[in-house]
């Protein structure tokens, strides 16, 4: 063992705080560097790349085609990579991370900011990681006889960046509303079984399902076009289910005591 | 420097901390004693902004927790050993502080070297680490910055006497550097040996504070005779309040002349006769908390 090698007594000017990409760089590795944090990434690799080896397989070999490879990959991330971001805020609770974390950055908001930051990336780099699975598919597509042509609707790109970033943000707004992982967890994976059950028994929610069930709303974002009454509605459902509980989840995460 | 004015800290009709003021100068350590539940930790949570005070307020460096840019820099904080994430390793979890800090990356192993960390003890997750190997892990954590300001709450904790021997060299040094140091214990034994002053609580209130050696000093006499029976009604004839101890001695809150006066005119024969110490400063941080301890907050 050493001694202490700095001097306590050195006269230094306060400093600046990181910044925000410095955080956002911080909260982006806090995502993967955590056992439950990289099997989850791994997971929703292999199922991605799973699902599009059981297409290679099932389709018909003319319906081999990028876009066909593409889009049933987007929804294993749409549905795990928001757990992901749950963990990412409630782990902090659930671990007591936040003693750390809040210590080091004791202005909240700029750590919660940094998260939304980092799924957000998360989110557009699994489009990226959609893209690579898909073109392998196609690609093996071909070398097994099948159409394996490369057409693609660029439309998809930005609708799949969407579907990502508001799935995710959804998980990380139930995980800041809960601050408590399986809490977080159960409710936004059970939200739209939920809605499903309850609308197909209650004749009455038909039509604010439609409004109001994520479900259902983000069902255009996987095909090839979107009319301006969907967007409407996506968006109503969004301000809902991912606007609300980020606003009432960042006030109970600021006000909260760590403990 | 960590100034701490007028705390208090209610939870609805229960008060955890309250009008709670010490100061803890540079090149001094702090001992922040008391008894279990008696609002240690809650005043130093309160000092890191990681809780909300109901009032008073306190300043490290000059200034609230909260408003520093980067606190992490000038004081180093350890308020839980045990609240690390499982599932990182003991290298990733400095690493990403640094990284947060703005630290440079060789820090990391120069900290974990000085707690004594090895490289395999850094690879293993959090997880698999004793408490003692958690507190170390803490220290490091809160001495990577380099701050001017420690704030530890029971890092002794889980620690083994050899460890407890080497923070308390490590703490003396970075004091005797300039540096400002808060710890706190519920063993009164633990800081004796490193602190400088002693702030003690009890029951959300503070009870005592003053230097080390004013408190030990003022801590009354130790004395014991052949004839206890004896001894006991002449304290009590000369007026000099004593209360009987485990080991059939009597701690007396006067300076050892007056009860040797008192005994010698009542031909007693003592067999022992001192100033009381550190064991008279236990005696009086039990009768500081007394029966605080056995009430302790639960919320």
């Amino acid at each position: 063992m050493t001694t202490l090698t700095a001097p306590a007594v050195e006269t230094r000017r306060p400093g600046t705080g990181p910044s925000a990409a410095r955080l956002t760089g911080v909260e982006l590795r806090k995502l993967a560097d955590t056992r439950a944090g990289r099997w989850l990434l791994i997971t929703i690799g292999l199922v991605a790349a799973g699902i599009v080896t059981v297409q290679v397989f099932v389709l018909k070999d003319a319906e081999q085609t990028f876009t066909a490879f593409f889009t049933p990959s987007l929804f294993p991330v749409g549905l795990l990579l928001p757990v992901l971001g749950i963990l990412s805020v409630t782990g902090e609770w659930s671990q007591r991370t936040a003693l750390t974390t809040f210590a080091l950055v004791p202005r909240r908001h700029r750590v919660v900011a940094a998260k939304l930051a980092a799924v957000v990336l998360a989110a557009l780099a699994s489009v990226l990681v959609s893209l690579a699975v898909a073109a392998v598919g196609t690609l093996a597509a071909r070398a097994t006889g099948g159409a394996g042509t490369w057409t693609f609707d660029w439309h998809l790109l930005p609708y799949a960046a969407v579907f990502q970033v508001a799935n995710v943000l959804m998980g990380v707004g139930f995980g800041l509303l809960l601050l408590n992982t399986p809490l977080a967890i159960v409710t936004y994976l059970l939200l739209p079984t939920v809605w499903s059950i309850l609308s197909a028994m209650i004749e009455a929610l038909h039509g604010p399902a439609r409004w109001l069930d994520t479900s259902i709303t983000m069902q255009p974002l996987l095909g090839a076009d979107v009319t301006a009454g969907q967007w409407g509605r996506l968006a109503v459902s969004l301000l809902v289910w991912l606007v609300l509980p980020l606003v009432a989840g960042l006030v109970r995460t600021l006000r909260r005591e760590v403990s | 420097m960590i100034e701490v004015e007028h705390l208090t800290k209610r939870y609805g009709a229960h008060t955890a901390v309250e009008d709670v003021s010490f100061r803890c100068e540079p090149g001094t350590v702090t001992g922040f004693l008391g008894p279990n539940g008696a609002g240690k930790s809650t005043t130093m949570r309160m000092i890191c902004g990681m809780t909300a005070p109901t009032s008073g307020g306190a300043r490290v460096a000059g200034r609230p927790y909260r408003d520093l840019p980067n606190p992490g820099r000038e004081i180093g904080v350890l308020l839980d050993a045990s609240a690390q994430h499982a599932g990182r390793t003991g290298r990733e979890a400095l690493a990403v502080a640094a990284l947060t800090m703005g630290v440079d990356r060789r820090q990391v192993a120069a900290k974990l070297d000085l707690v004594g960390l090895n490289q395999t003890a850094a690879r293993r997750r959090v997880g698999a680490y004793s408490l003692g190997m958690r507190q170390r892990l803490g220290l490091a954590l809160a001495l990577l910055g380099d701050p001017r300001v420690l704030i530890l709450d029971e890092p002794a904790n889980g620690l083994d006497p050899e460890g407890i021997f080497w923070m308390r060299g490590l703490l003396r040094d970075f004091a005797d550097r300039g540096g400002t140091v808060l710890l706190s214990s519920h063993l009164l034994r633990e800081v004796e040996a490193v602190a400088d002053r002693l702030v003690v609580i009890g029951g959300g209130r503070v009870v005592a504070q003053a230097a080390r050696d004013e408190l030990l000093a003022g801590a009354g006499t130790l004395v014991r005779a052949r004839d206890q029976q004896a001894l006991r009604l002449t304290l009590d004839r000369a007026g000099l309040a004593g209360t009987a101890g485990t080991d059939g001695g009597f701690l007396v809150r006067a300076e050892p002349e007056a009860v040797g006066q008192a005994a010698a005119e009542a031909g007693l024969v003592l067999t022992e006769l001192r100033p009381a110490g550190s064991g008279g400063l236990e005696q009086l941080f039990l009768t500081l908390t007394a029966g605080v301890s056995t009430r302790e907050a639960v919320r």
